[in-house]
C-alpha cells in the first residue's frame, strides 16, 4: 500500500502540490486524472523518491521513502518499476540491452538466464525479433512497449505508468491499455497510472483519483467518478470548455 | 546603496553555491570512481571515444603546431646565431605547455562537448530519472568510466601530440631549412629533462580530470529542453577551455 499525507511541493515560487492526500491500494490499478501541468508527474516522481516533499510524507508499506538513504533506498526502489513519458530508453543500447539492462546492474543472472527473460517479456509485449533494434529505429508504440517489458523485467511490486499513451493513435492507446491490464492480471502489481487520456483510461482502472491545483479533489471507483455531480470532474470528463476549470 | 550591496551578495552567495555543487560532484565521481564493480567494458568504450577517435584531430593539430614552433623559431634563434637550439626549443615548448593544453583544448572541443552533449539528452529524456528509479547511482554510471578512461586516455593523446610535434619541428628544420638531423635530436636529448615530461604529464592528468568533471557536470544539470542542452555544451566548452588555460599558468607556476 502506498500512502500519500499532506504532501506539498514548490519549484521556486510556483507551488505544484498543496496538500496532496491519497491511498493507493495494494494489487489495484489507480488511475490519477487531471489537466497538463496538474502536479500528476511530480506526485508520481514523489512516489518513487525522484523528488522529495516540501512537506508531507510519502509512505510504502508504512516506511516513509524520504527518511531513506543508500542501500536501503535502492532496494526500496528495486520494488518498483517505472514506465516514462517519453519511454527513458537507453539510446545508445538496443532494445534487447534496455531490457536485460536491470537484470546485469541488479541481479547475478547468468547471460543465458537474463537472454531467456528478457525475450519472454520481450514476446509478451510483441516485440520478438525487434530485440536489435535502437530506440532511435522505433515507432512511438514500439517504444512505450520496450520501455514496459524494462520496467516488468524485474518482476515489481509497483508499477508507474507516467502518462503511457501519450502521442500514441487511438489504435496503439487501446493496445497499451489492453497490455497493461494483460499484465497486470498476469503478475498482480500494484499500479499507478498517470493519464488525462479519460474516458478510455477507465477500462484499465479500479480506483480514479482527480488532481486539481495541487490537491485530490476526488477519488473513486471509473463509475462513480463517471457518475461525478463534482462540476471540476464532470467538466474534465467532458472537456467542456465552460465550467470551473479555465480553458487557458 | 543597500540595494547594490545585498544584489552583489546574492550573487556571490549564488556563485559560491554553484562552486559548493559543482565540487561535491567532483568528490562524489571521484569516490564513486574507486568503488566496484568497474565494468571494464565500459571504461574501454570510453576510452575508444575520448582517445581512438580523438587521435585524427591530435595528429593534425600536433602536426601544424610543431611545424609552425620550427618555422617560427628558426627564424628568431637565427637572429642569435643559434639555430640549433632549434629541437630543444620546438621539444621544451610542446613538452612543458602547448603538448597538454592543446591536447586537453582539442579533447574538450570533440569529445567533452559530445559528453555534455549526450548526458544532458539523458537528462531531459528522463534517462537519468530511469537509473535512479532502477536504483542505479547516474553519477556513478556516467562518470566513473569517462574519469578512468580520460584518466588514461588524455595523458596517451598529450604523448601522441608531443611526438608528432616534435617531427613537424624537425620536418621544418631539417628537412625545409637545413639544420642537421643529427643536431635537432641530439640537442634534444641533452636539453630535455625527466622534470619537463613529469611536468607535463601532471598537467595532462588535471586537465583530463577537468574535462570530465565540467562537461559531465554541464550535462548532468543542463536544463529543459533542446534550448538547456544547446547552453549547457557551449557552457561547458568555454568553461572547460578558460579553466585549462587557468590552470596551465597555475600549474606552471607551481612546477617551475
Amino acid at each position: 500500500m502506498i500512502t500519500l499525507v499532506d504532501v506539498h511541493k514548490a519549484f521556486g515560487s510556483q507551488p505544484v502540490l498543496r496538500g496532496v492526500s491519497l491511498e493507493v491500494p495494494k494489487g489495484l490499478i489507480t488511475i490519477i486524472i487531471g489537466r497538463s501541468g496538474a502536479g500528476k508527474s511530480v506526485m508520481l516522481k514523489h512516489i518513487i523518491g525522484l523528488v522529495q516533499p516540501d512537506q508531507g510524507r510519502i509512505l510504502v508499506d508504512g516506511v516513509d521513502i524520504a527518511q531513506l538513504r543508500g542501500q536501503a533506498q535502492d532496494a526500496l526502489r528495486q520494488r518498483f518499476g517505472v514506465l516514462f513519458q517519453g519511454g527513458a530508453l537507453f539510446d545508445s543500447m538496443d532494445v534487447f540491452d534496455n531490457v536485460a539492462f536491470p537484470l546485469r546492474e541488479k541481479t547475478r543472472m547468468g547471460e543465458g538466464e537474463i537472454r531467456d527473460k528478457v525475450l519472454e517479456r520481450l514476446r509478451q509485449v510483441d516485440l520478438l525479433g525487434m530485440e536489435r533494434k535502437f530506440p532511435a529505429e522505433l515507432s512511438g508504440g514500439m517504444r512505450k512497449r520496450a520501455a514496459l517489458a524494462r520496467a516488468l523485467i524485474m518482476d515489481p511490486e509497483i508499477v508507474l505508468f507516467d502518462e503511457p499513451t501519450t502521442g500514441l493513435d487511438p489504435i496503439l492507446v487501446t493496445g497499451i491499455h489492453r497490455l497493461i491490464a494483460t499484465m497486470h492480471a498476469r503478475f498482480g502489481f500494484t499500479g499507478v497510472v498517470v493519464s488525462h487520456d479519460v474516458p478510455h483510461v477507465f477500462t484499465i482502472a479500479h480506483r480514479v483519483a482527480m488532481l486539481h491545483q495541487g490537491v485530490i479533489t476526488e477519488v473513486g471507483t471509473p463509475e462513480a467518478i463517471q457518475a461525478s455531480a463534482d462540476p471540476l470532474v464532470r467538466q474534465f470528463i467532458t472537456g467542456a470548455l465552460e465550467g470551473p476549470i479555465r480553458a487557458d | 546603496m543597500l540595494t547594490l550591496l545585498q544584489r552583489l551578495g546574492q550573487l556571490l552567495l549564488r556563485i559560491l553555491a554553484r562552486l559548493g555543487r559543482m565540487m561535491l560532484f567532483l568528490l562524489t565521481s571521484l569516490y564513486l570512481m574507486l568503488l566496484p564493480p568497474y565494468h571494464p567494458g565500459r571504461i574501454l568504450r570510453q576510452m575508444h571515444f575520448l582517445g581512438a577517435r580523438s587521435l585524427t584531430v591530435i595528429i593534425l593539430t600536433a602536426s601544424f603546431t610543431g611545424m609552425v614552433l620550427g618555422l617560427q623559431g628558426y627564424y628568431t634563434l637565427r637572429k642569435f646565431g643559434a639555430e640549433a637550439l632549434l629541437g630543444p626549443a620546438v621539444a621544451l615548448t610542446l613538452i612543458r605547455e602547448l603538448g597538454p593544453v592543446l591536447a586537453a583544448l582539442m579533447v574538450t572541443a570533440r569529445a567533452g562537448s559530445a559528453m555534455t552533449a549526450e548526458i544532458g539528452i539523458m537528462r531531459i529524456t528522463e534517462q537519468i530519472d530511469a537509473l535512479h528509479a532502477m536504483g542505479i547511482n547516474p553519477v556513478k554510471f556516467l562518470m566513473a568510466p569517462r574519469l578512468l578512461a580520460a584518466l588514461v586516455s588524455v595523458p596517451l593523446l598529450t604523448a601522441i601530440f608531443n611526438v608528432i610535434g616534435i617531427y613537424g619541428g624537425y620536418l621544418v628544420g631539417v628537412n625545409l631549412l637545413g639544420i642537421s638531423p643529427g643536431t635537432y635530436f641530439d640537442e634534444i636529448e641533452h636539453s630535455v629533462g625527466w622534470s619537463d615530461v613529469r611536468g607535463g604529464i601532471l598537467k595532462s592528468f588535471c586537465f583530463a580530470l577537468l574535462i570530465i568533471w565540467v562537461c559531465g557536470y554541464k550535462g548532468y544539470t543542463a536544463g529543459y529542453g533542446a534550448e538547456g542542452v544547446s547552453r549547457a555544451t557551449t557552457e561547458a566548452v568555454v568553461l572547460t577551455s578558460v579553466l585549462i588555460l587557468a590552470g596551465d599558468y597555475a600549474l606552471t607556476s607551481f612546477l617551475i
